[in-house]
């Protein structure tokens, strides 16, 4: 047996430029595979582990005001097993260096037993209790701004514009993603989590001995719908806006919606690469297995079993996946170890280490084994059935016939070499089908890359462009009569002003409900316009509420289905409401409503909650000096900065993102073209010495044979982009979580580039070939009998 | 009756060619010191056991290989001094070839066989005129794996003369064939021969064939050991072996 080892060694080195080839694609799909599952892994992990020691609640809830005596009471409820309350405020911040205005969220810190919630210090110590302004800000934004104990910002507080000085930097388990509700793009420079002790901030909301804002822990065990349900009736006198559980706590969701979305990448480009690499194997084993008919002859007329002979391919097998495996673990850990780093700048936890679990790796090195299995599986079998008598004579030559196209006669216009490259294709479809699918995955692989991109730059487009056209969003922090629109429209720069009203309510139907922010609009507005997928414009009806197609997924409402609509705020009345239509959208769900309609619903007044504006970006600075110092505002956003700085996060991003397609797509477009062209200059060798003994030049003959590649590729693109688009598709799918889903945009750009990637891998793996086809022996192949 | 004068014009001259291949750790000498002419329009038979140097000489004379050292001349043309590309090029323009096992393309039926060289050659004749004269035109749309042995290298003669080559070079066309299909192949030969007048090299272990040439070259361990000329060429219908 140590003979046959030593073969083994030498069939390897023979076939080391397809198995170099193999590796690779192999490598790839371990990769992915590895890389989404284990930073998976470590995004859980980290994300567990914060919450655990943190001391993440698991139910939430805003409310007016309430006396602190309500915390006990909410601590009886059954199920409860720790109480927190705090109080919450949002201000508008003048940062320095910032021309716009910014937001904040000043939470308050260090009452009770702080059991929930804890903030954890990167740096610089907790405010005192009595450090008057004494603040600890959250990291993203500290980072955004490079801000350093000691600095201050300047926030409106309750009316009065007051300097926090920063003591120290933190994060929580709350604000793992800081985001804006009512946002989809983080925007660290313009919003900030500020954390205040107590007694400062209720002295500065008048709120001594109450609290606006509760999170509860449940007891293990614990019914989480009727701890929300006993503490809405708690806090429904004290104009609670309903709790929530952590499904729709703002900072989870996202981080939730991410792991969705690498559990789909987990399936989707790993199980591409690993069927080229079956793929590969198979034609590469089929070919080795028959040039080598006759050494298995031998063997066997030596005595050795079928199964030594089964044994020995799929020891050669098993060393190609061995070292795929190991090299595709490698990348793997390498690329999670890189995404883990990338994810650091959206989430942010104390600690955020990689982990690569055996679990994944193993799991990786099984799956690629059963691909592996697969792909060689059939030629094994033939290696093994051969009859000793009949291995010993040469294969049978190769009958031949007229192509299809030959038969229906179109054949004579034909050039020679197209007819005979065919006829190949035609002698060996499912071969000739394997290598056509096996590129055009190369391309395909290289757009269900790309989508992505589009579809974000879609999205972008659609909701910043087309739907919201307004450049600042104001909101006020409490509802305010429709004189204040007047007031914005005397702003400097303000062109149009266009008011909403954002009530929260909780919807319901069937056993289904959803918290959301319920827009009142304008139906002739004219910068927040509701738009479906499709590009068309939507008219508000005068009746009955507009919601998101993914709302009315998971209520399972369609179009003239009565909801229960219980207002969160105010009178709090419940009514129900007609669906009058539904709205295809890309972000959280939301449901529109006539402005006069929801008035009539809430029993109110015209009032407002802000509005949007469009202003003359020449008095912009002007704009946002006043806007920063008019208490009544809360927020303010801006659609140019946002844009901004998503922009210039994601644009790095997409660039590195952009780099890995290109290699994957590189290397299954290599891989394919490169063994299908050393099997066919195998096959076909003793064909094409000929051809030069016949006084063929090298350019001519080479061009027979990469001309049967080149007719492949072009073969394969369209297939491809096809494919491409197929898997774009399902990849929507399986990234449509409640809070993102990517629209099915793959543009021109895309396709191009995808082709073109496709063409120059399959273009330079074929000039490689074209080498070996220089160094042809003819002689020695003249001599050879078939 | 003698069948013709010896041509005066030489259209391959050899001097002094060796050729020694290095296989593995030893050398094997193919060649050692071949001078030898070959005359326009005549038939040459090379004679000689396995590894007498008959197919290297060919396949110098047919611009595949190089000589070590010697020289080789085609008309003006020095073999010995082309590069690779010129080889291929004089292979083109002048060389016919059939081999012993014919090398056919299988996915190319018979008269896409001959196709492939008329479509790059100067002035070939036309493909079916090439496989009518092997006797081939009812059989010209068959692939290789739908003809006989002797259909086979009928078609690979008619590809090596369709061009109008000036030298056929045959090595041993007839080894992989019966007598009765032997004898139809060499007369195909014979007769490109007379009616074209292509010079012919034809090399065989086969010594009954060599009653059909103007010459006889006798090959042994890498030298020309003798050479004959037939005053009474016979032709091929004629042959037994």
């Amino acid at each position: 047996m140590r003979t046959l080892r030593r073969k083994l060694l030498r069939d390897l080195m023979l076939l080391r430029g397809q198995s170099v080839a193999i590796c690779l694609v192999m490598a790839c799909g371990v990769g992915t595979y590895v890389m989404s599952l284990s930073t998976l892994h470590s995004l859980r992990h980290a994300q567990f582990t914060y919450y655990e020691q943190y001391g993440f609640a698991d139910v939430f809830a805003h409310l007016k005001r309430a006396p602190d005596s309500m915390a006990r009471r909410l601590a009886e409820i059954p199920g409860v097993a720790a109480v927190q309350t705090r109080v919450i405020a949002e201000v508008t911040l003048d940062v320095a260096g910032l021309d716009e205005p910014a937001s904040g969220r000043l939470v308050s810190l260090g009452r009770t037993s702080e059991a929930l919630n804890r903030v954890f210090l990167r740096r610089g110590r907790l405010p005192l209790e009595r450090g008057v302004d004494e603040a600890l800000v959250n990291e993203a934004f500290a980072e955004a701004h490079a801000l350093r104990p000691g600095d201050t910002v300047t926030a409106v507080i309750n009316g009065r514009r007051r300097a926090l000085r920063v003591v120290g930097i933190a994060l929580s388990p709350e604000y793992v993603y800081a985001i804006r509700s009512g946002e989809f793009l983080p925007d660290n420079r313009r919003f900030a989590v500020f954390w205040l002790p107590h007694v400062q901030l209720s002295a500065a909301y008048d709120m001594e001995g109450a609290f606006n804002d509760v999170t509860v822990a449940l007891a293990p065990g614990a019914s989480e719908a009727e701890v929300i349900r006993r503490v809405d009736q708690l806090l429904d006198r004290y104009g609670g806006s309903g709790a929530y559980g952590r499904s729709e706590q703002l900072s989870n969701k996202f981080v939730s919606n991410e792991l969705t979305q690498l559990r789909a990448m987990a399936l989707v480009t790993p199980a591409i690469f690993l069927s080229v690499t079956a793929f590969l194997l198979h034609i590469v084993f089929h070919r080795l297995i028959g040039a080598q008919r006759e050494q298995i002859a031998v063997l066997k007329a030596f005595g050795y079993t079928r199964w030594e002979i089964g044994g020995y391919y799929l020891q050669l097998a098993a060393l190609l996946l061995t070292v795929g495996s190991a090299l595709g673990t490698g990348l793997g850990a390498w690329l999670g170890h890189a995404l883990t780093e990338l994810y650091t700048q959206f989430f942010r936890f104390p600690v955020f280490d990689y982990l690569l679990s055996v679990d994944v790796v193993a799991t990786a090195t099984a799956i690629t084994g059963g691909a592996g299995l697969m792909g060689v599986w059939t030629a094994v079998r033939q290696a093994m059935l051969l009859p000793p008598a009949e291995a010993m004579r040469p294969e049978p030559p190769a009958a031949y016939r007229p192509t299809i196209v030959e038969r229906m006669g179109w054949a004579r216009r034909l050039p020679l070499a197209v007819r005979w490259i065919l006829r190949q294709w035609e002698r060996q479809p499912a071969r000739t089908a394997l290598s056509w699918i096996g590129v055009a995955l190369a391309t395909s692989v290289m757009v269900l890359g790309s989508f992505v991109e589009d579809a974000i730059d879609y999205v972008i487009d659609f909701q910043y462009f087309l739907a919201q056209r307004q450049d600042v969003t104001v909101t006020f922090v409490e509802p305010a009569s429709s004189n204040s629109i007047h007031d914005l429209r005397r702003l400097p720069g303000v062109q149009l002003v266009e008011p909403f009203r954002s009530v929260p309510v909780r919807i319901h139907f069937g056993h289904n409900a959803r918290r959301l922010g319920l827009l009142g609009l304008d139906p002739n507005q004219r910068l927040f316009r509701l738009m479906d997928a499709r590009e068309r414009r939507l008219d508000l009806p005068p009746e009955g509420l507009v919601i998101s197609a993914k709302l009315a997924e998971v209520l399972g409402a369609g179009v003239g289905d009565m909801l229960t609509v219980e207002v969160l705020d105010g009178r709090r009345p419940t009514r129900q409401v007609v669906v009058a239509a539904l709205l295809d959208d890309f972000t959280d769900p939301a449901a529109y409503m006539r402005l006069d309609a929801l008035h009539r619903m809430l029993w109110e007044g015209p009032t407002v909650s802000g509005a949007f504006l469009a202003i003359d970006t020449r008095y912009k600075p002007e704009l946002y000096r006043q806007l920063k110092g008019t208490p009544r505002v809360a927020g303010v956003s801006m659609k140019s900065s946002v844009l901004q700085t998503f922009r210039s996060t994601l644009a790095e991003n997409l660039t590195r993102m952009r780099l890995f397609n290109i290699v994957f797509a590189s290397v299954i477009a290599c891989g394919v073209v490169y063994n299908s062209a050393r099997i066919s200059l195998a096959e076909r060798s003793r064909d094409l010495a000929t051809l030069r003994v016949l006084g063929f030049t090298r350019t001519e003959v080479s061009r027979i044979l990469l001309g049967e590649f080149a007719l492949l590729t072009m073969a394969a693109i369209p297939l491809g982009l096809y494919l491409g688009y197929g898997f774009a598709w399902l990849m929507t799918f399986a990234l449509d979580t409640e809070t993102q889903r990517f629209p099915l945009v793959v543009l021109p750009r895309t396709y191009g580039y995808a082709a073109l990637v496709t063409i120059i891998a399959g273009a330079a793996s074929a000039l490689t070939v074209r080498r070996r086809l220089d160094r042809l022996d003819l002689i020695a192949v003249l001599k050879a009998h078939d | 009756m003698p069948t013709r004068t010896v041509p005066p014009v030489a259209v391959f001259k050899a001097r002094g060619l060796t050729k020694i291949y290095h296989v593995a750790e030893t050398t094997v000498e193919a060649l050692r010191g071949v001078d030898l002419d070959l005359y326009a329009g005549e038939c040459v038979v090379m004679l000689g056991p396995s590894g007498s140097g008959k197919s290297t000489l060919l396949n110098i004379l047919g611009g595949l290989d190089v000589p070590t050292s010697g020289v080789v001349h085609f008309r003006d043309h020095d073999l010995t001094a082309e590069d690779d590309d010129a080889l291929t090029l004089y292979r083109r323009e002048h060389v016919g070839f059939v081999f012993q096992f014919y090398n056919l393309i299988p996915s190319l039926t018979a008269r896409e066989n001959v196709a492939l060289v008329t479509d790059i050659a100067a002035n070939p004749m036309a493909a079916e005129e090439a496989l009518a004269l092997v006797g081939l035109a009812e059989r010209m749309d068959h692939f290789p794996s739908q003809l006989s042995g002797g259909e086979q290298q009928r078609v690979a003669i008619a590809r090596a003369v369709a061009k109008r080559p000036d030298v056929l070079l045959c090595d041993e066309p007839t080894g992989a064939l019966d007598v009765r299909t032997g004898v139809l192949v060499m007369d195909v030969i014979d007769r490109v021969n007379r009616e074209l007048g292509t010079t012919t090299a034809i090399i065989t272990h086969n010594a009954s064939i060599s009653r059909m040439a103007d010459r006889v070259v006798h090959l042994s361990d890498g030298r020309v050991t003798q050479v004959e000329s037939n005053l009474q060429r016979c032709s091929a219908r004629e042959l037994v072996w």
